[in-house]
């Protein structure tokens, strides 16, 4: 069909359900847009994709390999799978994995009730820890003067390095580490309070999915994070 | 410069060499190097000069000879010999002197006629030993640099694309991708600025193959280089080398000032429109640097983790342009492709794994060294005819092929056919070649846990199955090994290992489990006997009941 393939549309099935895509939409915006929810954790509309957390992996028909729905591009004709027993063992485990890596407790959590981690965790059903935890120790930088990083609690999405670089323009975030030694630091590891780049703008804190962001002063389940997007717009001082 | 320009350079230097009734080639490379050969050299240079046959005879440092376990290896011609661990000692170097028309000295002798030798095909390292990497006239004397000229001046880019498709080569990194249609995709990929990059961040633990051809032969890979950015239409070219390899580096840096000043690289190659300028970027030694998008963006400068495929470097690689990546063998092995045609090549090797392939050999192995083989040699020829066997008479126990992205092979398979195909139904890989065998004395677990701490810790963080099943791995491992596992472990084991495998962001993830699944697959036994009796019987791990460690305390 050359005409529509002119305009880039592009038919496929996702879970069996018959669905279109435009150019450039990826295997997971038109899952979302149809109502197939995906699991994922470093995805942040608006920010580039990294292809990270490894949940949204999907089974595409022909392909041997387990694709990242937020990184691939939705073809003409592709078979995908996005649920099935394997990808939810899947799914299930990169969650365990992260509870066991650094301290992820809920009970003593500021974030708790508003935590991506945990819902996801509820929704998956990992209701238990099998492997042993690993509490890799971390440090809490409390020197700003807003905002505290308690990086025990961080599961390195880089979703604060990509708002600050790509929307904020100031890249205070980075990542410094490799593997299980992987930290987020500000600037050149110095503390978040003597940061020369931090605009102390908060959109780190916005987009953090768990408790590692969080404002100052905040207890146990207080720290809610308003929608991105809005909170931008009041930022700059519009009307939603 | 022109091909007849080249032929005269060739043709001169031939005829300065056959001036030279003795030659005497030490090898230099880093292997040699370690053990004083560089010494050798200075000293049989001096001897040669007292007797006053510098006229007559050559000494030269030459690259890597291969045999590892024998260095400092010397060549002498037409005496038809090596000596192998000469010592940097006038008396026994002024004896070789003496003796280059009689009876090689017995005690250091090594003739080329062993196995080991013998039983070798070059392709690859042909001039490896033989020319002076640090000349370019030496290698042009042995043909450098025709192939690339006569390319630019009689071959369409489509013609030599073609030429490597038929050859049937494949990526020699670890992948093993075919390199013609990979060449033809970044031909065929839109865009004005394209680049060709060489992946020399050899890190498999054990692996020195990349190594050894950059120190013996930088102007094979240059030229390599040339001749494919020449096919998809590159005008830049990087060799990414890590840091460790700083004498690579040096000679490439070399061979690079010696190809440009000549007009072999630069612009205006042959006379021509095409130019191609080549540059060195260094690792800082991390393993995931050698997967193709974590390389591409360290090139770019930024931190280097890998990020998704597609869009494959092909279309869209460094600084979003196509590029063309391929590993230092893959490209040494182009020259000779289009010199003796792709047919040829095709004729080498088995259906699906053409031409030949290095293997660093290592481990419980008697000739440590390096080997280059046609593919579909067995197993049990490359370690007991080429490889000399197991010291000291021990068993053979297991290979591990593919470093710690590949698995370990047990006795049962050694007469298996060594190619692509073969090597993936047990288990294992190809990989960039390193084989480490290991004899009757290794403990699997203890093998296990050592790869698996190493892609633990080469892991980038980027991916959480990486990042934490790793670590989770190493951690189950290690517990077995103490004598504090639980038979629970294996299952777990198996089954984090197998979601790793398929769900980790880059190869490095994605493989890094390997190691753990062939040996629980070939040697489970092992493991049982960790965990139920607390023992190593090999006596490598700390179990509470190993004698080892019992006699220990």
């Amino acid at each position: 069909m050359p005409e529509r393939n002119q305009y880039g549309i592009k038919t496929l099935t996702i879970d069996g359900k018959e669905v279109c895509a435009s150019e450039d939409q990826t295997i997971l915006e038109v899952a979302r847009e149809n109502g197939i929810d995906i699991p994922t954790l470093c995805h942040f509309s608006g920010l580039k994709e990294i292809g990270a957390c490894r949940l949204c992996v999907v089974e595409v028909k022909g392909s041997n390999k387990l694709l990242a729905s937020c990184s691939t591009q939705a073809q003409e004709g592709m078979e995908v799978t996005a649920h099935s027993p394997q990808l939810k063992e899947f799914r299930k485990l990169v969650v365990e994995l992260l509870l066991t890596e650094r301290n992820h407790v809920c009970a003593v959590c500021v974030s708790s009730g508003h935590c991506e981690l945990q819902t996801l965790a509820q929704k998956l059903g990992v209701d238990h820890v099998t492997l042993p935890y690993l509490h890799v120790k971390c440090e809490t930088d409390g020197s700003h003067p807003r905002f505290v990083a308690d990086h025990n609690r961080c599961i390195l999405c880089t979703r604060c390095l990509r708002v600050c670089d790509q929307i904020e323009g100031a890249h205070t975030w980075d990542m410094t580490g490799r593997g299980i030694g992987a930290r987020m630091i500000t600037d050149m590891g110095e503390p978040w309070g003597n940061s020369a780049t931090c605009t102390n703008c908060g959109k780190c804190v916005m987009v953090c999915p768990v408790g590692a962001l969080v404002a100052k002063g905040k207890s146990v389940a207080e720290m809610t994070k308003p929608e991105f997007l809005p909170y931008l717009l009041q930022m700059r001082g519009e009307e939603r | 410069m022109t091909l007849d320009e080249l032929q005269e350079i060739a043709e001169k230097e031939r005829e300065e060499q056959k001036k030279y009734t003795h030659r005497v080639n030490v090898s230099v490379a880093a292997g040699c190097l370690s053990l004083h050969s560089d010494q050798v050299l200075k000293i049989l240079e001096t001897e040669v000069q007292k007797r006053g046959m510098e006229n007559t005879c050559k000494v030269k440092g030459v690259g890597c000879m291969g045999l590892c376990a024998a260095g400092p290896l010397v060549r002498c011609e037409p005496q038809h010999t090596y000596y192998r661990g000469l010592p940097p000692n006038q008396e026994i170097l002024s004896a070789v002197v003496d003796n280059l028309d009689g009876a090689p000295l017995p005690e250091f002798a090594l003739s080329p006629d062993v196995p080991f030798f013998a039983e070798q095909q070059k392709i690859v390292l042909e001039n490896c030993g033989v020319i002076d990497p640090e000349r370019i006239e030496d290698a042009i004397a042995v043909g450098a640099y025709e192939p690339l000229l006569d390319c630019i001046s009689n071959r369409t880019k489509d013609e030599v694309v073609q030429e490597i498709i038929k050859s049937g080569l494949r990526g020699r990194g670890g992948g093993g991708y075919p390199t013609g249609l990979k060449w033809s995709m970044v031909a065929k990929a839109p865009g004005e600025q394209k680049y060709v990059i060489c992946n020399a961040d050899e890190g498999d633990p054990g692996a020195f193959m990349d190594r050894s051809v950059l120190e013996s032969d930088p102007h094979r890979v240059l030229e390599g280089m040339a001749i494919a950015a020449y096919a998809v239409g590159a005008s830049k070219g990087y060799i990414y080398c890590r840091a460790e390899y700083p004498l690579a580096v040096k000679r490439l840096k070399i061979a690079i000032k010696q190809a440009e000043r000549l007009g072999l690289l630069g612009k205006r190659i042959g006379d021509s429109d095409f130019e191609f300028e080549v540059e060195v970027r260094l690792g800082a030694g991390a393993f995931v640097c050698g997967e193709e998008t974590a390389l591409i963006a360290s090139v770019e400068g930024k931190r280097g983790v890998p990020r998704p495929r597609p869009p494959f470097p092909a279309y869209s690689g460094l600084n979003h342009c196509p590029t063309l990546l391929n590993n230092v063998e893959t490209f040494a092995n182009i020259a000779p492709i289009l010199r003796k045609g792709g047919d040829w090549f095709a004729s080498i090797g088995t259906e699906k794994s053409k031409g030949t392939k290095v293997f660093a050999l290592v481990g419980d192995i008697n000739n440590t060294g390096l080997i280059e083989v046609p593919m579909g040699i067995t197993l049990r020829d490359l370690v007991f005819k080429l490889g000399g066997g197991i010291p000291e008479g021990r068993k053979f126990k297991a290979v591990q092929t593919g470093g710690p992205s590949g698995g370990c092979i047990p006795e049962q398979f050694l007469d298996m056919s060594v190619d692509y195909a073969s090597l993936a139904s047990v288990g294992s890989i190809m990989g960039s070649g390193g084989m480490i065998v290991m004899d009757e004395t290794a403990c699997m677990v203890d093998v296990a846990k050592f790869f698996m701490d190493f892609t633990r810790d080469e892991s980038c963080g980027k991916c959480i199955p990486c990042r934490v099943g790793t670590t989770q791995l190493h951690g189950l491992l290690e517990r077995i090994s103490a004598g504090e596992g639980k038979m629970e472990d294996l299952d777990t084991l198996e089954r984090l290992g197998a979601m790793v495998q398929k769900t980790a962001l880059c190869g490095l993830g994605q493989t890094a489990p390997n190691p753990v699944s062939s040996t629980l697959r070939y040697f489970r036994e092992e493991y049982v006997q960790h965990i139920t009796e607390k023992t190593c019987a090999q006596g490598k791990c700390a179990c509470s009941n190993t004698p080892a460690a019992t006699a220990g305390e």
